[in-house]
């Protein structure tokens, strides 16, 4: 019985391992190429970059022939202060749906949440001629307030649900103790969500980072671009220059890795959670 | 605000004097705000524009003639048809390979005796947070015969002859994008299968195994069908990651041309084409706004299947 169990556990183990393999083996294989010499990149494309075959030429040309420092900021800017207003606005919004009674409340509520199923990409007719009139084309405030309008449902779903299952009590007492409503607002209930904060973040964050399809049509410019349309347009004018192509790949993979090595534990948690939650 | 106090008191209820709160106005008014002008309005315009046509002086009413032509023109239905049929197969392929192997590698790292689950679930989903465009390059450059790491990798596993330049090929390029997408974004529906199958009362599955059930069968006769409102969930996320995010991953590996000979063309590439033009061709609003509103449609008869259909004799099942 135990002999039967420790192959079945082995058999399981080997499984995993083998998609790990197959999960991590492409992202390895850019990485460590990308410190190599073309030679070396073409003849022994699974060997580490040791002795003659390394080179940094590759992240020379990247970080100094392109704008790759700059698309760096554009995407660090429109993620940030997007998720920011997601934040804020979305805890705003779920705080009041959660906590007062008013006319049109559920129709509010149902409202501000349809955005989950329907793609805000579908409007992209309509949107590109607003930030047009708006003289927003060409701008990263276009990108945020995009994002923002994009990412205020989930946001606010997540908060909601969150919030209707903390108890009224804290709140009730803080009111005894003569709080404004704003100062419950940002000295009780914000504390409290900081748990889901994460979870609302991620899933957040990460459309807004990798997006292609809005910074392609609202704000293609060479001064608002962002890494992903950055790597998009980079790649197709260095195709012969491997050691380049591969470079931008790694920068834009290895922020996102270290990123996620740090959070990953919280980012996990947060999905699962949300997941259970939902 | 004096005399928005006033209004907001009925004359039967002197008693109770409520003023009005302003307070929920602020919470509330921003999100709404942004939401409605930057992602409902937009879709309404859409909807609107695609019963126009140029004209004019700008648009003229034409009715639903721009769908007649959508669907019946031959220029337009070629296009169309192609690209709803490949959207359809790229769904049933994430359904069919995406989501069992989702399931199948959730249901193993949720055994409770399992070593090293939290290492195997990071490595999992570290592919999904990556941008398509990075992911479509890698497996661009891993694939294409000019490096020559897949046919030396087949090679050395002995299938060598079987190499082809997948992506090149109109037979297999649908299928390779596919299986790209599947590596990229497995993550997403094991974790919520994962994340459900942790769920699943302890005790039930000490019953079962009191029982006699093995491993195996307790997973099909009391997990499975516990988890089936996430399989819901997964499909209907799935079906609309497939026919709205999938422009990403075709724009950056085949191009708007969603090549070869449009075997990729998805509604998405489609849209992009029609509204900004390419080639020859120029760019149309209305007709954009046409293909972006059939989108539309679909999408919302997938939802509403899933609301009323899926999802109510799921939670039927459920109880």
């Amino acid at each position: 019985m135990i002999m039967r169990e420790r192959i079945t556990s082995a058999g399981i183990h080997a499984i995993l391992i083998a998609y790990s393999l197959l999960a991590l083996f492409p992202l390895i294989l850019i990485v460590i190429n990308s410190f190599k010499t073309r030679k070396g990149i073409f003849n022994e494309p699974t060997a580490l970059p040791l002795g003659k075959t390394f080179s940094s030429d590759g992240y020379a040309s990247v970080l100094t022939n392109s704008d790759f420092p700059l698309y760096f900021g554009n995407s660090m800017v429109v993620t940030c202060v997007s998720l920011m207003l997601i934040l804020l606005f979305g805890a705003m919004a779920a705080h009041a749906l959660s906590e007062y009674e008013f006319p049109g409340d559920s129709f509010i509520g149902v409202y501000l949440i349809l955005g989950i199923m329907v793609p805000i990409r579908l409007g992209t007719v309509a949107l590109l001629e607003l930030i047009v009139d708006l003289g927003l084309a060409n701008t990263l405030t276009a990108l945020i307030l995009v994002y923002t309008a994009q990412g205020l449902p989930i946001a606010i779903f997540i908060f909601t649900e969150f919030l209707r299952s903390v108890s009224r009590e804290i709140k009730d007492s803080a009111r005894i103790d003569g709080l404004s409503e704003y100062r419950i607002f940002f000295e009780v209930v914000v504390p409290l969500v900081r748990p889901v904060i994460a979870t609302v973040a991620v899933f957040s964050m990460i459309p807004i980072w990798n997006d292609l399809w809005f910074p392609l049509i609202l704000s293609p410019g060479e001064e608002t671009r962002t890494v992903t349309l950055g790597v998009q347009q980079f790649i197709g004018q260095y195709t012969v220059n491997w050691g380049a192509v591969l470079a931008a790949l790694s920068v834009a993979i290895l922020p996102v890795l270290v990123m996620y090595v740090i959070f990953s534990k919280q980012l996990i948690r947060g999905i699962t959670a949300g997941a259970v939650k939902g | 605000m004096a005399s928005k106090d006033v209004d907001s008191v009925s004359p039967s209820s002197h008693e109770h004097r409520t003023p009005v709160r302003w307070y929920i106005l602020v919470f509330i008014v921003p999100a709404t705000l942004i939401y409605t002008t930057f992602a409902i309005y937009p879709i309404i315009e859409s909807l609107r524009l695609s019963l126009y046509q140029a004209g004019d002086g700008g648009g003229m009413f034409v009715g639903i003639a721009n769908y007649a032509r959508l669907v019946g023109e031959p220029y337009w239905a070629e296009q169309f048809w192609n690209a709803f049929k490949n959207n359809v197969l790229l769904f049933a392929m994430h359904m069919l390979i995406q989501n069992p192997i989702a399931l199948a590698l959730a249901a193993l790292l949720s055994i409770p005796t399992l070593k090293g689950a939290a290492t195997y679930r990071t490595i999992f989903f570290l592919p999904t947070l990556l941008s398509v465009v990075v992911v479509g390059f890698i497996w661009q450059l891993i694939l294409s015969p000019l490096w020559g790491i897949t046919p030396a990798f087949m090679n050395w596993v002995g299938m060598g002859s079987f190499f082809q330049p997948w992506l090149g090929l109109e037979s297999s390029a649908l299928i390779t994008v596919t299986l790209i997408s599947i590596w990229q974004y497995v993550g997403i529906p094991l974790m919520l299968f994962y994340a459900a199958l942790l769920n699943v009362p302890e005790e039930t599955i000490e019953a079962a195994r009191i029982d006699g059930l093995n491993g195996w069968w307790i997973f099909w006769k009391i997990k499975f069908p516990l988890i089936l409102p996430t399989l819901g969930l997964v499909g209907i996320l799935t079906y609309i990651g497939n026919f709205t995010a999938s422009f990403d991953l075709i724009y950056s590996i085949q191009g708007g041309l969603a090549g070869p000979d449009y075997s990729t063309d998805v509604m998405g590439t489609f849209l992009f084409r029609t509204f900004f033009g390419f080639q020859a061709q120029l760019g149309d609003v209305y007709m954009g706004a046409t293909v972006a509103s059939a989108l539309f449609f679909i999408i919302l008869i997938g939802v509403g299947l899933y609301l009323f259909g899926v999802q109510r004799r799921l939670q039927r099942y459920d109880s």
